[in-house]
């Protein structure tokens, strides 16, 4: 499994919403950025986002004599894309599967799918504690797995959840890399002043009272969101903003 | 618990009993007997159990994060307030992620145990709650479960817990259209009385949230649960320093309002992005006592949902 991907970094949070995706997506731009062969596997069965976010729904899968042909964003192949996504016929259709058969489809993704020599390799991953992470958990075990960033937001209702995840990582043995605070103020593009919607500096706290590293914090930023539907990485675009500053710390602190 | 065998058909599948993952199986003959109609007797227990509440209302989102829960807190305390001779509960079925017991502010309270059932906790005069919060021992404690317990936690939340007479029970619910979502819809649903069990759906304005929420209508529809209709959240952002609006989870594609039309459900109305109202979620304070923005808006979404009282 995975033979030649030389790091797996999981993304967690056990809160929907709080920026898995995002996180997930740019961390593997800017990775591409820095000279290194990606892989993005998107393990969120039911509510996959990776090929919306990059501009590649409608693309196929193809099968080779060694498996699924992940999706390429372009010729220099630098970065490789899975998800299920690719393999609905319609975009609206509902995955409607208990834990067992997304099982399977979590083991297909990681087995049967041609990933070839990778430098590093994203897994974005559903909000909860439950069996696709207890799948993803029990197949890194077989790998050569980095640990996990968790992702949350500031608020108090987000932060319980992402203290149950940090309790899972804890308790299964993935190593925690750093917890990124997103949706962390947003400055009125009339006036200026910064009001923190969903409060702040609560990833910050929460890195302090559980021991993992804080990496960053990301703010809320609407020329973020103009991004999604491209492959184009926030440290090329938006170079200045405050989540470029953010990832390509990030980027170091991985690769060191 | 035994684990469901890797690929196994389903108990309603035509394959039922005759799959290679069948082989071995303890419960094959049950499976591959075409005269033992399979039904989960937990459902029975649970009919039993519920046979004082009226109606049940899903809240349901394909996506993460919208907020579901603040939704849930916002609709039972607005309606409890403005019907205060009707009863209301709200069940927490988001195993992995329960949200409900802060939102409400009753962190920390601990669920009873009387003949009659667990007794859920009391919110208000006529609102109570059950959640999985209440029986972990610390915040920190991760319910790390695969499918089969947390609907056989489910199955015990309809069928042990004392509900008593509710007029309506709004269930809380993760994302996604997996497990928690097909357990709850076959022990809730009554052929007798198909319309006791409604669907109300929250969505932020961004097309990455709507994307997964065409997957959870889509569900609703397979299933033939009726779509009261669809609640958008966070769509405006008002700027307490200049008073401006600006779209922060901007609507590329017309937001909630399009979607419905496109896929045919009611519209219900919009929610504004309210720092107050993220501030009184994390503290567990009530706010539909207050006139703003979020309360009118909640007035005229609470009167469309009335009607199935």
């Amino acid at each position: 499994m995975l033979d030649k991907v030389k790091h797996v970094i999981l993304v967690l949070s056990g809160k929907g919403g709080v920026g898995k995706s995002t996180v997930s997506t740019q961390l593997a731009l800017a990775l591409r950025e820095a000279g290194l062969k990606v892989g993005l596997l998107d393990i969120d069965l039911c509510g996959p986002s990776v090929p919306y976010l990059l501009g590649l729904e409608g693309r196929d899968i193809y099968q080779c004599d060694e498996g699924w042909v992940p999706i390429y964003t372009d010729d220099s192949k630098s970065l490789a894309v899975m998800s299920i996504g690719f393999l609905l016929k319609n975009r609206n259709d509902p995955v409607i599967w208990r834990g067992p058969k997304k099982t399977m489809m979590i083991k297909q993704f990681l087995t049967d799918v041609k990933w070839d020599e990778l430098d590093y390799l994203i897994i974005d991953t559903p909000p909860g504690t439950s069996d696709e992470h207890i799948t993803v958990m029990e197949c890194m075990r077989e790998v050569r797995c980095d640990g996990a960033i968790i992702v949350t937001t500031p608020q108090g209702v987000a932060l319980d959840d992402v203290r149950k995840e940090i309790t899972f990582c804890k308790k299964t043995g993935i190593a925690i890399l750093g917890i990124v605070e997103n949706m962390s103020g947003f400055v009125c593009p009339h006036c200026t002043n910064c009001t923190n919607i969903f409060s702040s500096e609560g990833g910050v706290e929460l890195a302090k009272m559980s021991g993992v590293p804080h990496l960053g914090t990301v703010p809320i930023d609407p020329r973020v969101s103009v991004l999604n539907g491209t492959t184009r990485s926030v440290l090329t675009e938006l170079p200045d903003s405050g989540t470029a500053a953010t990832f390509k710390q990030l980027v170091e602190k991985i690769t060191a | 618990m035994m684990p469901e065998p890797e690929n196994c058909p389903g108990v309603q599948s035509a394959n039922a009993g005759l799959g290679s993952a069948c082989q071995g199986c303890p419960n094959q003959k049950i499976c591959s007997d075409p005269n033992k109609k399979l039904e989960d007797p937990g459902k029975a227990l649970v009919a039993a159990a519920m046979k004082d509440v009226s109606n049940k209302l899903l809240i349901l989102s394909g996506k993460g994060g919208v907020g579901k829960s603040t939704v849930t807190m916002l609709l039972s305390r607005y309606m409890a307030r403005s019907y205060n001779d009707k009863n209301f509960g709200v069940l927490d079925i988001d195993i992995c992620g329960p949200s409900q017991p802060r939102l409400m502010g009753v962190e920390g309270e601990n669920v009873h145990q009387s003949g009659s059932g667990w007794s859920p906790v009391g919110v208000d005069d006529n609102i109570c709650l059950m959640s999985i919060g209440f029986l972990l021992g610390s915040p920190d404690d991760a319910i790390i479960w695969r499918g089969p317990k947390k609907n056989g936690m489910i199955r015990q939340f309809l069928s042990e817990v004392d509900w008593g007479h509710l007029d309506l029970l709004l269930l809380d619910t993760p994302p996604g259209t997996s497990d928690e979502h097909l357990s709850v819809v076959s022990y809730l649903r009554d052929e007798n009385q198909p319309n006791s069990l409604k669907a109300i759906i929250v969505t932020t304005p961004q097309e990455v949230s709507l994307l997964d929420v065409r997957k959870e209508i889509n569900f609703c529809k397979k299933q033939n649960i009726e779509i009261v209709g669809v609640v958008e959240n966070m769509s405006l952002f008002r700027c307490g320093h200049c008073g401006n609006t600006s779209e922060i989870f901007p609507a590329k594609t017309g937001g909630a309002r399009a979607m419905c039309e496109e896929m045919q459900v009611p519209f219900l109305g919009s929610l504004p992005l309210d720092p107050e109202l993220t501030k009184a979620c994390d503290k567990g304070e009530d706010i539909t006592s207050v006139s703003n923005a979020t309360t009118q808006a909640l007035e005229e979404i609470c009167k469309n949902i009335a009607k199935i009282l």
